[in-house]
């Protein structure tokens, strides 16, 4: 069992989902509340990692990573460190390939809130902060567990994007999916279905709460 | 004057609306589905924008489009019941309230019970919505517009979600509590017996314009022209033309002449509407002759009759006009005592003081 791969991907499933609340919820409420132009345009490219192969995505973001190109050379100049084949990279590449997953379900919680509710809020002397904190995101509340649980579990078992971009490097950017690959390649198998084994039991414990979570809530609502 | 709104805009819904409203009065704005009523009540309230014009309330300006002024409904204290109510389905019913009243309120506690008690809640506090009738969700929702001390009332259809039974409750309700409520009320409606039943001043919307404004009397029984007749649902509207008779102004119908009591402002030769209320025709007994009698006589045959809780309405026509039909209301007993049945021949008498005559 390798513990520090565990980590490592404990670690970025956590970072990931505490980077896409606020970032999913900020996009969802622009996309729900706002009805410009390219609305479809920038739905369709935060949707676009759902259904590109996770090489592709990989791909590309190895190359915006590149020393040379733009980003690139920005992140070195800021911290003094490459981008590609960090952990820090790796958590940038998890944010864009776990965005669909956090926006979607918030977007759809937050679009059933009618929008009698929030002018009675508004009415009530609410004001929009307040109306948001108090009001629709209570409301919106099992639409964002949803996405927090999704982008966790998706980010658990990212494997294509993890291997293009972040290497195999231990203790940086080698995470649980690389390790039971690695395990497999290997002839490990004990190691690979004991890693297995822990990834199933996080990804049906967590499932499950969500789907119990939003079933008491429909019971008192 | 304590509210007073001028709308004017030509899309995307077009509007053409002035009115005001006193302290404690109730207004009530009514029309058909899609006449721009809720539309109106959402300017007041500031959810919605007009092109020009003024929401004045007191002494402030909510809205002014000349001056530029546009407050937020945050800062127009206004108490709004949306049609689905719109109480917050997470929040218990004291939450409800509590998040409405001001912050700076010390006992916040007394003054839930209060309006709880305002609108006959109480024990309900701790309830969700969802745990409440259609009859709880509307008192909840009048008691947190109230919360805010508003100093406008603002009622958009909020009879519409509940039944029968239980709307006739609540309108006795609110016409005790708007007794002592000290602020200007509007109301939107479209039935008209809500509105004559709970408000001191009606205000006929039609395609977003103002059609007329004045007491529920007035409106109902005396509408300034054809539109409004039909809009307030004015049965026996009939077409007919001001002659002189004898030096007097009379209305001519077909072959009838009538003498009417109020003709002023209306000239020889004038093609005119005339509007006869069904509850104000004279039925002539056959036995005996009854008093009025010899006051615009007509005669027709009985075609058809209905009875709805003691009211019977009997629809008879009229030969020498084109057999027209008329509607006539009668207490159910009248109708039973006098055997009106259907192919009977009638007399009756249209009273002058009864027929209402408008501009077309």
């Amino acid at each position: 069992m390798d513990w520090q791969a565990f980590e490592v991907s404990i670690m970025l499933a956590v970072l990931t989902c505490l980077s896409l609340l606020p970032i999913g919820l900020a996009l969802a409420y622009l996309l729900v509340k706002s009805n410009f132009m390219g609305r479809g345009v920038i739905e369709a490219i935060i949707t676009l990692p759902l259904v590109l192969p996770p090489t592709v995505l990989g791909y590309f973001l190895l190359v915006g990573m590149d020393n040379e190109s733009f980003f690139g050379s920005l992140f070195v100049s800021l911290t003094g460190q490459s981008l590609a084949f960090s952990f820090a990279g790796l958590w940038f590449a998890s944010i864009i390939y776990s965005l669909p997953f956090a926006v979607q379900p918030m977007m759809r919680s937050l679009e059933m809130i009618e929008p009698e509710i929030r002018e009675a809020a508004w009415c009530s002397g609410l004001s929009k902060w307040r109306t948001f904190f108090k009001i629709e995101l209570p409301l919106a509340w099992p639409g964002i567990l949803t996405a927090m649980v999704l982008c966790f579990s998706h980010t658990l078992g990212e494997f294509g994007v993890v291997l293009m971009i972040g290497g195999n490097i231990a203790g940086e950017t080698r995470t649980l999916s690389i390790a039971i690959y690695d395990s497999v390649l290997a002839f490990e198998h004990q190691q690979a279905q004991t890693m297995s084994i822990i990834l199933l039991a996080i990804a049906l414990i967590t499932i499950s709460v969500v789907y119990s979570f939003n079933r008491t809530r429909v019971l008192r609502f | 004057m304590m509210l007073k709104v001028t709308l004017q805009q030509s899309s995307p819904i077009k509007l053409d609306v002035k009115f005001s409203c006193e302290s404690g009065e109730t207004l009530a704005l009514v029309g058909p589905s899609g006449a721009g009523k809720s539309t109106v009540l959402r300017c007041i309230a500031g959810l919605s924008l007009v092109r020009h014009g003024q929401v004045l309330c007191k002494n402030e300006t909510w809205f002014d489009s000349d001056a530029r002024v546009n407050k937020t409904p945050q800062q127009r204290r206004v108490g709004m019941v949306f049609q689905n109510y719109a109480l917050f389905p997470h929040l218990t019913v004291a939450d409800n309230l509590k998040l409405a009243l001001d912050k700076g309120i010390a006992n916040s506690q007394y003054n839930i019970d209060k309006l709880l008690d305002q609108v006959n809640l109480t024990g309900l506090e701790q309830r969700y919505p969802a745990q409440l009738s259609g009859g709880q969700q509307q008192r909840v929702a009048l008691a947190r517009a109230l919360a805010r001390q508003p100093q406008v009332l603002l009622l958009d259809e909020p009879f519409s979600a509940v039944d029968k039974v239980t709307r006739r409750k609540l309108y006795l309700e609110l016409n005790t509590l708007r007794r002592n409520l000290d602020m200007p009320v509007i109301l939107v409606t479209h039935d008209l017996d809500e509105a004559a039943m709970l408000a001191d001043s009606l205000c006929v919307i039609h395609h977003g314009k103002t059609l007329q404004h004045g007491s529920p009397e007035q409106v109902l029984y005396q509408p300034i022209n054809s539109s409004v007749a039909r809009q307030v649902d004015v049965r026996n509207i009939l077409k007919g033309r001001i002659k002189s008779h004898n030096g007097e102004l009379m209305l001519e119908w077909h072959h009838y002449v009538f003498s009417v009591s109020h003709l002023s402002g209306f000239a020889e030769g004038q093609y005119v509407v005339f509007a006869l209320s069904p509850a104000k025709i004279l039925l002539h007994q056959r036995v005996r002759p009854s008093r009025g009698v010899q006051e615009n006589p007509v005669a027709g045959i009985i075609r058809d009759r209905v009875t709805l809780r003691g009211i019977t309405t009997v629809l008879f026509s009229v030969a020498l006009a084109e057999d027209t039909i008329l509607q006539m209301d009668l207490p159910e007993h009248v109708a039973m005592r006098n055997q009106l049945n259907i192919g009977e021949m009638i007399t009756v008498s249209l009273l002058a003081d009864a027929i209402h005559v408008m501009a077309e």
